[in-house]
């Protein structure tokens, strides 16, 4: 039996990616990583900043998510985020903006616990990148 | 009658309007077409995130613990109402219609001693509504300056929503704007987005069992805000094919009418020129004749 399932990514401009051969999805999940593999139970989750591993037939591609909920069923994974990014032709300079606006978004007073949370780990993503 | 230069003056300048306004059908329709591309790209986004929502609310247990942006404040005093428009104008009825449509919703909630809160989303939402509504209009948005529809446009819009929603400024909030039907028919929205109305589901979705991390307040907590932008901006997109087509299809209807005026004005001109030629012969011949 076959190994593989689909995966789609949208964002609200357009269906970002689709691909019926992926054998792996890692994702950022906010309580940690998941990795979803065929017959996965079917799942809700949301995500925090980080990075989508999709590992196919023909090859492994990741992507730098801002955040994003998804869904998994009968074998059907969907992901929805605002703003994707692919690892191999990402901007630096684009990457840095993004940063900096998180930094400031960080030094204001009235975030809470959890947007600060999801802050920190974007930075902590970016920089990884850069 | 009209000397037969002012006709022609006449004549010249209505072929030049003539002219203006079928460039401007032409660029409307190129911007039409890309304007239904990216509406029809969105859709899956929202699709999808309607579905998720249906299933994360089936799923939630306590109600009375529902998110507020789901189940409402429980009281329905303040209304909060965004109504979408151009920032252009020569689009036809596109705007009236929109207007129209919200001030009978205006009039509904002032009659029944409700509070009204207005934002308008492009100016000349803005032009139409103050003169009546200006003291309800708390909020004034135009995005003039973004060449395109995007997400964080439509994003700001939302948090600005959420941000009067947690404050506790409003009860319920409901968006106007131009569902696209085709470029003839655009048909003026309403569409209440907090609290949220969960449509029907289709029986295929009823029974799916998932496993949600985590917990279901918590997504939901966490998607229902992204949802509002999400509706935001499937609005604007909506708007903005709809204002495209509405323009179409006023400038096709104002370069047809040029054409019929021209037609009227050159019959008028030939038969005024020819008026004044048999009038020429006719002295002549009557001065030969007297001679």
């Amino acid at each position: 039996m076959s190994e593989e399932y689909s995966v789609e990514i949208v964002n609200p401009e357009k269906s970002f990616l689709s691909k019926n051969d992926v054998t792996e999805v890692v994702v950022p999940a906010f309580e940690g990583e998941i990795g979803i593999l065929k017959d996965h139970i079917s799942i809700i989750s949301f995500l925090k900043p980080g990075i989508i591993k999709i590992f196919s037939k023909s090859g492994e591609e990741s992507f730098y998510v801002n955040d994003g909920i998804i869904e998994f069923k009968d074998n059907n994974l969907s992901i929805l985020t605002s703003l994707i990014l692919n690892l191999k032709d990402i901007d630096k300079e684009k990457i840095s903006e993004i940063q900096k606006s998180a930094e400031e978004e960080l030094n204001k007073s009235d975030i809470n616990d959890q947007e600060k949370y999801l802050l920190d780990q974007k930075l902590e993503v970016l920089k990884s990148i850069n | 009658m009209a000397s037969l230069d002012d006709l022609k003056k006449r004549i010249s300048s209505v072929k030049s309007t003539q002219k203006i306004t079928k460039a401007m059908k032409m660029v409307a329709a190129a911007k039409l077409r890309r304007a239904q591309e990216s509406a029809e790209k969105g859709r899956p986004y929202s699709d999808k995130m309607n579905n998720i929502i249906l299933n994360l609310s089936n799923g939630i247990s306590d109600i009375d613990n529902a998110p507020k942006l789901l189940s409402g404040t429980g009281e329905d005093k303040v209304h909060l109402c965004v109504v979408m428009t151009s920032d252009r104008g020569l689009c036809g009825g596109f705007n009236t219609n929109i207007i129209k449509k919200a001030k009978l919703y205006f009039q509904k909630i002032l009659d029944e001693g409700k509070t009204l809160k207005i934002i308008t989303v492009g100016t000349k939402g803005y032009d139409q509504l103050k003169r009546l509504y200006g003291d309800n209009i708390i909020e004034r948005i135009s995005f003039k300056e973004s060449k395109n529809i995007n997400y964080f446009d439509a994003d700001k819009v939302g948090k600005i929503v959420i941000e009067k929603f947690e404050k506790k400024e409003f009860d319920v909030c409901a968006i106007f704007y131009n569902q696209f039907k085709n470029v003839i028919t655009q048909i003026p929205q309403e569409q209440q987005i907090i609290p949220l109305k969960i449509s029907e589901k289709d029986e295929n979705s009823s029974e799916d069992n998932y496993e949600f991390e985590p917990e279901e307040d918590e997504i939901l907590s966490n998607l229902l805000p992204k949802n509002i932008s999400t509706q935001i901006f499937k609005a604007m997109l909506e708007n903005s094919a709809s204002e495209q087509g509405s323009r179409m299809s006023a400038m096709d209807n104002a370069t047809r009418n040029a054409g019929e005026m021209v037609d009227k004005l050159t019959i008028e001109y030939n038969r005024s020129r020819q008026a004044a030629i048999t009038k020429e012969l006719i002295e002549i011949i009557s001065g030969a004749e007297s001679l």
